[in-house]
């Protein structure tokens, strides 16, 4: 039974977003007693109305309030008003998403340690470590029902990872198969199996994947301490004159403003919407916006170095049967700088139907190079390259100077440049994705230019000293004691994995700091 | 009353209908429609002068060439440009100018009567960076190959949810490996 709070309840802990890492510890707070409210911009649309349609899904679920981007990235260019692909619905993201769910190495929290300084980075160690996490990893991956962990088998490898997975042989990778997926294999969980449908990125119809939006979000409900009220943009966090904050302003359904009470408000809406959040909360005490002493509110902007590789061969592929993303190599994940550049990168498979191929495959293209590779749409091959990008302070989610969204507020405005070790690394990865299909017979191959960001991260950093970035290891506000962030935007480094295993294991060890704090009453 | 449309200015309507019938007919104006004797198809246009929009037609396949695509999706493609002419004044000027510059570089015939797609082409060129050219190759992105019934001559299987998934229907039946 959902539990209705009032909105002059003080008691409650509101969490802003319901996707991976807010709808997460929505419901790991409720399992523990604590009274709970999630705040969602986005409308409750249940997994049975999802779309087997690229736009009209996309229409349906992705956030689509106008926001502009800067600097010397081509989405800059190609997608202006799009700078990123998230979902504002119940579920956040995590209805979207493919489900590729792997840990952080250990070298990866501890990047200005083992890179040494780099320069135009701002290269940061974490405040905390593999073993730290290792038990909460463990409980993530139990929750997702992640393959290949807790004797799940691995799915079944569909058209397009065998054409990978041969290449990868001819290659000589070791470490190929298909994947770490929190996707269900076999029935589990009261979940079904994948039933290969091939449109992951529009949301399983099948329940098969997990999103909090049909896992966390019910099971928190269910113990009647959590209350999910969807179309709720939050606007602005409000504080005392201690310092301390106090409720959350936002337009609900009909767009009338309202006032939620809080004893403590966690930030969880992806790394544009959180850094925006605080800013926009500036007042006269804070005048920077919320937890900003550091200055590192919207910076260190992260998107991940990627970029995908498609190739054509002389038959057929039928690459878009099947799971989106279950195939990986990982041999280039590790730290080895004699290939140019620090840090390390996956290779994942990757399939688009033909609408979003002619839209992403070279934005901004057209004549018979373009058209002649959709002509062999139904002989192509695809993988995504994902690897850790560098922080860099410019990088950064600003506050528009000029223009406003519908309720008065300015919209995020994102500026990314790569950074000499993005390019060095992306390279690398198109000469390697090309060579392994270059040698199972490509005709023809594709360097893809990365797509608007579905990896978003690091805007309100993880650091031990208050003076370099935005939050505590437990992703508590150095500034405010009783305002958290739960997000990706916490990630102090990107790594090489993709994020929301680990945004979904900080989310869980969150829920135990917080619930030791209140019953401590220390907040 | 039926002209062949040749896009070719100073000729009479007899005679553009005798060379028409002759070369086997491709797209035919009809007082503001556009018709397609060989697809059996029209497209009334409500906006744009209808030469303009036939030229649009030709225009959205040099961008987007696809040989075994027939022209109907090109024309469906294209028809929201004439749905907002309908409605933005400034939008209508973007358009007519835009063909109107696109037959003058092209010289004595127009646009449509270079006959090779490399000649057509190479104005383009000068032309892809102008907010007419954009205008015309960003909406073709979705208006084009979005099309559901274009999906299978690519051999795109589109939705499969209704159909159980491909998990009994080939999502491993790859053999030429
Ligand atoms: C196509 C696609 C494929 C992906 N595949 C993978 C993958 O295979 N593996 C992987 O690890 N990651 C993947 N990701 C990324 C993954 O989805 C995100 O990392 C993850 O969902 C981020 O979690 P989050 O909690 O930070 O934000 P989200 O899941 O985006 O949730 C944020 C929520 O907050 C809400 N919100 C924002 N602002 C406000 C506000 N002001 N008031 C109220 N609500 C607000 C939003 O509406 C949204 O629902 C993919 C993403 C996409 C788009
Ligand atoms: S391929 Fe599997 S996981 Fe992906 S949408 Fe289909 S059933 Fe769900």
């Amino acid at each position: 039974m959902p539990a209705p709070y009032g909105l002059n309840d003080d008691s409650v802990v509101v969490i802003i977003g319901s996707g991976a890492g807010g709808g997460t510890l929505g419901n790991e707070l409720a399992q523990k007693g604590i009274d709970v409210v999630i705040l969602e911009a986005g409308p409750r649309i249940e997994y049975d109305d999802f779309i087997n349609d690229e736009w009209d899904s996309f229409g349906q679920l992705a956030w689509l309030d106008n926001r502009t981007t800067g600097g010397g990235w081509r989405v800059h260019k190609d997608f202006p008003n799009l700078p990123a692909w998230i979902v504002k619905a119940v579920g956040g993201t995590t209805t979207h998403w493919a489900g590729a769910s792997l840990r952080f190495q250990e070298h990866e929290f501890k990047t200005l340690t083992n890179y040494g300084k780099v320069e135009g980075a701002n290269l940061l160690d974490w405040p905390l470590t593999l073993t730290d996490l290792e038990p909460y990893y463990a409980k993530a991956e139990d929750k997702m029902g992640v393959t290949r962990t807790n004797d799940i088998e691995g799915l079944p490898g569909n058209n397009n990872f065998k054409v990978f997975k041969a290449g990868a042989d001819k290659l000589g990778y070791k470490e190929c198969h298909t994947g770490r997926m929190a996707i269900n294999s076999a029935d589990r969980d009261g979940r079904m199996g994948c039933q290969q449908t091939g449109f992951c990125f529009q949301g399983c119809k099948w329940g098969a994947k997990w999103s909090t939006l049909y896992t966390e979000i019910p099971k928190g409900e269910a113990t009647g301490k959590l209350e999910v009220r969807p179309g709720s943009h939050v606007l602005k966090i409000e504080h005392d004159d201690s310092g301390k904050v106090t409720n959350v302003v936002y337009a609900d359904k009909d767009g009338k403003m309202q006032s939620q009470k809080a004893r403590i408000v966690c930030v969880a809406g992806n790394s544009i919407e959180s850094p925006r959040l605080l800013l926009n909360s500036a007042s006269a005490k804070f005048p920077d916006g919320l937890a900003n002493s550091s200055g590192q509110v919207g910076r260190n902007y992260m998107r991940h170095t990627t970029g995908s590789v498609y190739a054509i061969f002389d038959k057929p592929v039928h690459f878009w049967r099947g799971t989106t993303m279950a195939g990986i190599v990982r041999d280039e994940a590790r730290h080895d700088p004699s290939r140019g550049f620090v840090g390390g990168y996956e290779l994942e498979t990757l399939a688009l139907g033909l609408p979003f191929m002619a839209a992403f495959l070279d934005p901004g293209g057209w004549g018979r190079s373009f058209t002649t590779a959709l002509d062999h749409y139904d002989k192509m091959a695809g993988m995504w390259i994902v690897g850790e990008d560098m922080p860099q302070e410019q990088n950064a989610v600003k506050l528009h100077g000029e223009i406003k969204d519908k309720y008065g507020m300015p919209i995020p405005d994102v500026w990314f440049t790569d950074h000499p070790n993005d390019v060095a690394m992306r390279n690398h990865a198109y000469k390697q994705g090309m060579a392994m299909y270059d040698a199972v017979g490509a005709t023809r191959t594709f360097p893809t230019p990365p797509y608007p960001s579905t990896h978003n991260l690091g805007t309100n950093r993880m650091s031990e000293k208050a003076s370099d970035g935005v939050v505590n290891k437990w992703g508590q506000t150095h500034d405010i004691k009783n305002l958290f962030v739960s997000d990706g935007s916490q990630f102090t480094t990107g790594a090489a994995e993709n994020p929301t295993l680990t945004i979904v294991t900080l989310a869980i060890r969150q829920a135990d700091y917080i619930a030791e704090q209140m019953s401590a009453k220390s907040i | 009353m039926v002209t062949i449309y040749q896009g070719r200015a100073g000729l009479s309507r007899r005679e553009l209908l005798k060379r028409g019938s002759a070369a086997g007919a491709l797209l035919i104006i009809s007082g503001t429609a556009v018709l397609s004797t060989g697809e059996a198809w029209g497209l009334e246009s409500t906006a744009l002068k209808p030469e303009t929009v036939a030229t649009l037609i030709q225009l959205a396949r040099d961008i987007y060439p696809h040989d075994q695509v027939p022209d109907r999706f090109y024309a469906i493609a294209i028809k929201s440009h004439d749905e907002l002419a309908g409605k933005d004044p400034a939008h209508k000027e973007l358009i007519e100018n835009g063909i109107a510059d696109l037959d003058r570089k092209a010289g004595a015939g127009g646009y449509t009567g270079l006959g090779w797609e490399d000649q057509r082409v190479s104005i383009l060129r000068q032309i892809e960076d102008t907010p007419f050219f954009q205008a015309i190759r960003g909406g073709l992105v979705v208006g084009l190959y979005n099309q559901k019934e274009l999906w299978p001559i690519f051999g795109y299987e589109g939705e499969s949810y209704s159909k159980g998934g491909y998990i009994a229907r080939g999502f491993d039946d790859i053999e030429w490996l």
